[in-house]
């Protein structure tokens, strides 16, 4: 089982790398572009093969190291 | 006084504040590497500033769940007191010793530039080289010095006085200037600015000294 585990800033959170990212496109004319918030994505391969048993798993992952909760929050995808 | 400097791989003010310590203790503190689960018997331990780990996922995060990271929250809990610079703050706040997080920069540069700080509680075991209120020069070097924490956080260190130190002109972004702030039993200092880089006036400055020779003296 795959887990998929995408990591944002809460909002509010100042994201000045975002506001990088906003810039540069607008610099290459890129107009419409409101706001960018940059996260991560991480991928982990599990060897479990109960979603609910691997989705447990990932949570206390992301509650022990992949995020922090002061300023980040996460979601997890599964894919079998 | 038996000080330890813990080294991260990419730990790299280690031996600054070790220099720092023997100019105060009069002998060397044990270097402690990060993979030990033990602590040798140590009652003053400093996380030193670098890039732990290669700031990989969040700075202080790897170091923060390092075996010998679970011994130094253990003495910092029996009251033993514990010092974060920079990278240390970093690592404080990841293992949860401290409260809030540590930010990219808000002008996104990194900020390597002598900075003034003022003491705003110099009743802090750390702070009792310094009178409230006094302001000293530290130098700064960090990219993810830009502390953030909940509004209702930031009221209670204030109103707690854990605020320890806060910046002049502020480099970072830093909720409310703050550069430095405290546990609430007092014992656990985590601080942006780097006092073990300003021992000697040959190092451009003597603002370490103070701090350092207060904040042993109140361990000891």
């Amino acid at each position: 089982m795959k887990a998929r585990i995408h990591v944002t800033l809460k909002s509010g959170v100042l994201d000045p790398q975002g506001k990088a990212i906003e810039g540069a496109l607008k610099g290459l004319g890129f107009d419409d572009v409101g706001e960018a918030r940059q996260g991560k994505v991480i991928e982990l391969t599990l060897s479990d093969t109960d979603e609910a048993a691997a989705r447990a798993r990932v949570e206390e992952m992301c509650r022990k190291l992949l995020a922090n909760p002061v300023m980040e929050n996460y979601s997890i995808e599964l894919t079998a | 006084m038996k000080p330890s400097v813990i080294v991260f791989p990419a730990s790299n003010c280690d031996r600054d504040a070790a220099v720092a310590l023997e100019k105060l203790t009069g002998k060397a503190p044990h270097m402690v590497w990060h993979g030990d689960a033990d602590l040798p018997d140590t009652d003053f331990i400093v996380l030193p500033g670098g890039f732990s780990y290669g700031d990989y996922l969040r700075s202080g995060a790897m170091a923060a769940r390092s075996p010998v990271m679970r011994a130094v929250v253990e003495k910092a809990k029996a009251g033993t007191p514990v010092l974060g610079i920079c990278n240390g703050f970093q690592v404080l706040t990841e293992t949860g010793l401290l409260p809030g997080a540590l930010l990219r920069n808000a002008g996104l540069n990194f900020v390597c530039r002598t900075v003034t700080v003022r003491v705003e509680n110099a009743q802090s075991m750390f702070t009792s080289g310094f009178a409230k209120g006094q302001t000293v020069d530290f130098p700064v070097a960090h990219h993810d010095g830009n502390y953030f924490a909940d509004e209702e956080t930031l009221n209670r260190l204030e109103g707690e006085g854990r605020v320890a130190f806060r910046y002049l002109d502020n480099p970072n972004g830093s909720a409310r200037d703050i550069a430095g702030v405290l546990n609430d039993a007092g014992n656990v200092l985590g601080l942006m600015p780097h006092p073990e880089r300003v021992i000697s006036p040959l190092l451009g400055g003597v603002d370490g000294v103070a701090f350092f020779k207060g904040a042993l003296e109140a361990a000891a």
